[in-house]
């Protein structure tokens, strides 16, 4: 399948990474590349096999729903952009 | 002994010299200090910690004279991938947008390998978020092989994403390094750099603290200079943990008592779908000298079909971008790492757009866009869902041959030797893809896969065999593949240029 610019620019915006317009031919092009090799998964026959969810057959790990860990509010902040009175500050979200 | 020879021991050769009171930790730490401070050229330690080093060593020389139990790497001195959050050192996953974010945490892994005695060097290079075969996406530039092509200085690549790790063990930067393995990512840098490196078990370690890429597939190991290494190096790290739901409650087998040498009776299958058209002759005649090797050691060969094989990168390159970009999701700009300045006016959406675009390098860009489109609506079915299908069916051909009793399958690692650094940057990114074609269905199986150095190119670079092992029987995998080394004979080393 050939992906043109107006969906490499959809698809860039969905995944929130911003492509300039001069970029988006580019893009579309490298992407149709990439579909087109995925898409010799066409050829298998997939009838009444159900799609993996995990590769070994355990049944994934169950613990008691308590608290284990908390109260590191300055530790978690520590790394923010920015930070103030407690939390993560970001630009104004509701007018 | 002189102590500029001590960084290129190898781990069981170091263990065994502490033990005896021939060397301390505190020296063989200094020689490995050294040996980084003079390998800038090769870009491997991007991170260098050394004074966590020496005071580890110091730690490590007291808990050696204090008991004779002390732990198998009590005193080792390792490289850590970038991958690793490390607590209070720069873990970056060598992108830049995790610029400054220092963990106030420790994977499990690292934490393990700390627990087992083992003395930090510093952090390696990778490529970004473990994207890349050639250690080209790095935010630190490419790390750089200390092999050379005879007669010709051209950089070449330590292949990729473990480039780092990979650089600083043949280089003798470090006794072992960490890696991981997402679809090849420890065993293609091994074989282009002539030493050892295992992907355990999907499970089998914990994948707690390691920067996620694709979670279904991802796997740390280790990477060092001879199997006996590997096996001492991965029973360190790998073990339960409530911290990952994945990570397999079995207790860890004694992998290096594993290691009797006696294979025979053994039975090795050879995968003719590995056959690749316009497959170098080079690397056919080592996998036919390989199991010549094995059938030496009396393993029976023989020949098997795993029919799925070449459907294995189209599904890989579904599957691991869509949970990339599901992972990758989490670098918006707020909580850690770079966030992009902004413009009067734009708000909260411009602050996510730029500051992904400007954190993140054009492969990962376009390994989320990919995933984030395979994984939209109306294509979930045809592209997502399929793969996971045909994922069950290459599963599905590994358990037939291992239900038909062959114990371990042997496939070349790559499909050539080393590239030059910047060699494929015109190709397109599916060509850089096919690095992976021989790596990728084990991570797609959640199997053991090892990758040993066999033999030399007419370059004199070298080149890997992989053996494929069933789950959970890494301790059977690595007693064959000490088998092969012990054959193989390999014992080239790059001769210093940096």
């Amino acid at each position: 399948m050939s992906i043109d610019t107006e969906t490499a620019r959809k698809v860039a915006h969905l995944a929130r990474i911003r492509v300039e317009e001069e970029r988006l031919p580019g893009l579309a092009q490298e992407f149709s590349a990439i579909l087109g090799f995925i898409e010799e998964l066409n050829e298998v026959d997939v009838k009444g096999v159900e799609p993996m969810v995990s590769v070994s057959p355990m049944r994934l790990k169950r613990r008691k729903d308590v608290v284990t860990d908390g109260n590191r509010q300055e530790e978690i902040l520590a790394n923010a952009p920015d930070a103030r009175e407690g939390f993560f500050a970001v630009p104004k979200v509701v007018e | 002994m002189m102590t500029d020879a001590l960084n290129t021991l190898t781990i069981h050769e170091a263990r065994d010299k502490l033990r005896a009171g021939e060397i301390t930790a505190a020296e063989l730490t200094e020689a490995c200090l050294s040996a980084i401070e003079a390998a800038g050229a090769l870009n491997a330690f991007v991170h260098p910690t050394p004074e966590i080093a020496r005071a580890q060593a110091k730690a490590a020389d007291e808990r050696l004279r204090a008991s004779e139990e002390a732990p198998a790497l009590t005193g080792i001195p390792l490289g850590i991938k970038d991958l690793f959050c490390t607590k209070g050192v720069p873990s970056q996953a060598a992108s830049a947008i995790l610029d400054g974010f220092r963990p106030g945490y420790e994977s499990t892994v690292t934490q393990n390998l700390w627990d087992a005695g083992a003395v930090m060097l510093g952090k390696l290079n990778m490529d970004e978020f473990a994207m890349g075969s050639s250690n080209e996406t790095s935010t630190y530039g490419p790390a750089v092989s200390p092999w050379r092509r005879a007669g010709d200085d051209t950089p070449l690549s330590p292949g990729g994403s473990s480039g780092g790790s990979a650089a600083a063990v043949a280089a003798g930067l470090c006794l072992g390094a960490t890696g991981t393995d997402t679809g090849g990512s420890i065993r293609q840098p091994a074989a282009f750099t002539g030493i050892t490196g295992i992907k355990p078990t999907y499970g089998r370690c914990s994948r707690w603290g390691i920067i996620a890429f694709a979670s279904s597939l991802d796997q740390a190991g280790p990477m060092t200079r001879d199997v006996r290494d590997a096996a001492i190096m991965l029973a360190a790290m790998c073990g339960p943990d409530d911290k990952d739901s994945t990570c397999a409650d079995l207790p860890v087998p004694d992998f290096e008592a594993a290691l009797t040498g006696d294979i025979r009776g053994k039975k090795i299958g050879i995968p003719r779908e590995y056959r690749l058209d316009g497959m170098p002759e080079e690397i056919e005649n080592l996998w036919q000298q390989g199991a010549e090797m094995l059938r030496d050691a009396g393993a029976e060969i023989v020949d098997i079909s795993l029919p799925h094989t070449k459907y294995a990168l189209p599904a890989y390159y579904v599957i691991a971008p869509a949970e990339a970009s599901s992972n990758l999701a989490r670098y918006d700009g707020v909580r850690y790492g770079h966030r992009a300045r902004l413009e009067a006016g734009e708000g909260i959406v411009e602050m996510y757009e730029k500051t992904r675009a400007e954190g993140f390098g054009d492969e990962v860009q376009r390994r989320v866009m990919v995933g984030t489109y395979v994984l939209s609506a109306g294509f979930y079915d045809a592209y997502y869902n399929r793969a996971r299908r045909v994922r069950a069916l290459i599963k599905r051909d590994f358990e037939q041959v291992f239900a038909e009793g062959v114990e371990a399958i042997l496939t070349p690692a790559t499909p050539s030797a080393a590239f030059g650094i910047g060699e494929m940057a015109d190709a397109d990114p599916v060509k850089m893809y096919l690095n992976d074609v021989f790596t990728v269905t084990v991570n797609l199986a959640g199997l053991p896969g090892i990758s040993l150095p066999a033999g030399l190119d007419a370059q004199g670079l070298p080149l890997g065999l992989q053996l494929i092992g069933r789950p959970w029987e890494e301790g059977d995998l690595l007693n064959i593949a000490q088998a092969l080394e012990t054959r193989a004979a390999f014992v080239a080393r790059p001769a210093k240029w940096w």
